[in-house]
């Protein structure tokens, strides 16, 4: 029997090394592949679009390589997880670099964060770099995993939880935001999963798992 | 609940090797920065700064074969700096599997190095280390960047550096005091307080830790965002989890 193959997909943005290397970690009987290709994003089981940079760029190589249709496509058949920028681009929209539009392919838009202080009355940093506590809706890829607990997150945009009824996570940093997405074989994560220690590995491996919608 | 002040132990490596000694009794290999890296990630330290300090460039291989074999095996955020000149150095680290990369002389000599690096790879992975130290004390006290370990002035003051590389696209912070480095006896809380006033980034509060108290006044009088450590941990004579439990006791916000 062939061995179960994520994809993941790059564009050039980021490097994804990082991702394959907690995948290959939590599901060591997976075939991890890092494509560009849409043949080979076709034949895997399961889709990971992650992204890091800015989100106009991130655009621009996503529509060039025809990555709007795979994950269209992607999505009707089997499981993808979005990482970060991957779930910025799956939006509506984003007010970064003087707004660009994006797949549409969940409503909602993504907004700055502002000036804000926290409990202490400091200022929050922006970006929004570190640790913060998640707060879970129910969903099979929370499975194993604490609620509330931590996960590493980098990020000067975020998802308000009005604007989405997709919401699977929320987190607070000044405003409440969407931590994490899920629509059908759709989940889509604000933080690192692949930098978030044992928690995210969990996510990841129950990602490996997960049958879709 | 808001986000976690991070612990970040440092790690300085010279040829592929951990240097001013790594003491961990039921470690295999202290010198190799992957081993202590993972110890560190089992402890539960936020982050990992790894400062390469070999001096000659041929050995940058090295270099990137470790942070390659780091990002391999742990799964926290890896920030690495040294010798960091041109953009293609960025995009090695990048993709041998450091998150962040910090840029420290080279920012110095050519800001605008700054900026070309943050519009290409995003200001999230671009950090901008700062070696400061007190030219002026009293009432209107003055600091000022240093080069070379702290042995060049440049003139530039501190605080208004700071304000042009988050200007210039810097994502983050990493504030070493000159003057407390190696000394024990504390950050600069001042110095720290008043970068991390000045710009809207986190900043790390670096130099000078010898005790649990110091990392919880950087956050709480420096308003530092991170905290970075090094010889305290390495010597085995605190642990992350102690450190952890004495800011938690301490009112700080922690993982």
């Amino acid at each position: 029997m062939s061995r179960s193959q994520i994809a993941i997909l790059d564009y050039g943005m980021g490097n994804l090394h990082s991702v394959a290397n907690a995948v290959k970690t939590v599901a060591p009987d997976c075939e991890v592949t890092i494509t560009a290709d849409a043949a080979v994003a076709e034949r895997a089981e399961r889709i990971i679009f992650p992204g890091v940079g800015a989100i106009r760029d991130c655009m621009s190589e996503i529509l060039r390589l025809g990555f709007d249709q795979i994950l269209t496509s992607a999505i009707a058949q089997k499981p993808v997880l979005g990482i970060c920028v991957g779930m910025q681009a799956l939006m509506q929209s984003s007010d970064e670099n003087g707004g660009v539009s994006c797949l549409g392919l969940l409503p909602g838009a993504f907004h700055k964060f502002t000036a804000a202080s926290d409990a202490r009355g400091d200022r929050l940093k922006v970006p929004h770099m570190g640790w913060s506590q998640v707060e879970q809706h129910s969903h099979p890829l929370w499975q194993g995993i604490a609620q509330g607990e931590r996960f590493y997150f980098v990020h000067s945009y975020y998802l308000p939880t009005a604007e989405s009824d997709c919401v699977a996570a929320r987190c607070h940093y000044g405003v409440e935001f969407a931590a994490a997405v899920a629509s059908g074989n759709l989940f889509a994560v604000q933080f690192h999963p692949e930098k978030s220690a044992a928690a995210g590995l969990q996510l990841l491996a129950n990602f490996s798992q997960w049958q879709g919608a | 609940m808001g986000l976690a002040k991070r612990i970040i132990p440092c790690l300085d490596v010279e040829n592929g090797r951990v240097v001013k000694g790594v003491q961990f009794v039921d470690i295999r290999d202290a010198g190799d920065p992957v081993e202590v890296a993972k110890r560190y990630n089992q402890q539960g330290a936020d982050e990992i700064t790894f400062l390469d300090i070999t001096a000659s460039h041929e050995n940058r291989d090295t270099m990137i074969h470790t942070v390659e074999r780091m990002a391999a095996s742990v799964f926290i955020p890896l920030t690495v700096g040294g010798g960091v000149r041109e953009l293609q150095d960025i995009r090695n680290l990048l993709n041998a599997g450091a998150d962040k990369v910090s840029i420290n002389s080279a920012a110095v000599y050519n800001p605008e190095f700054v900026r070309a690096a943050a519009e290409r790879f995003g200001s999230q992975c671009i950090v901008v280390a700062i070696d400061a130290k007190q030219v002026q004390s009293g009432s209107s006290p003055r600091w000022e960047i240093f080069t070379h370990g702290g042995r060049k002035p440049t003139g530039l003051d501190a605080i208004a550096w700071a304000e042009q590389m988050t200007a210039y696209g810097a994502g983050e912070i990493l504030l070493t005091s000159m003057d407390r480095d190696g000394t024990k006896n504390g950050f600069d809380l001042e110095l720290t307080r008043r970068v991390s006033e000045a710009v809207a980034v986190p900043v790390i509060a670096s130099g000078g830790v010898g005790n649990l108290q110091h990392l919880a006044d950087g956050v709480t009088l420096g308003k530092a965002d991170a905290v970075l450590a090094a010889s305290i941990f390495h010597f085995g004579q605190h642990s992350v989890p102690e450190a952890k439990a004495f800011m938690r006791a301490a009112g700080i916000e922690v993982r």
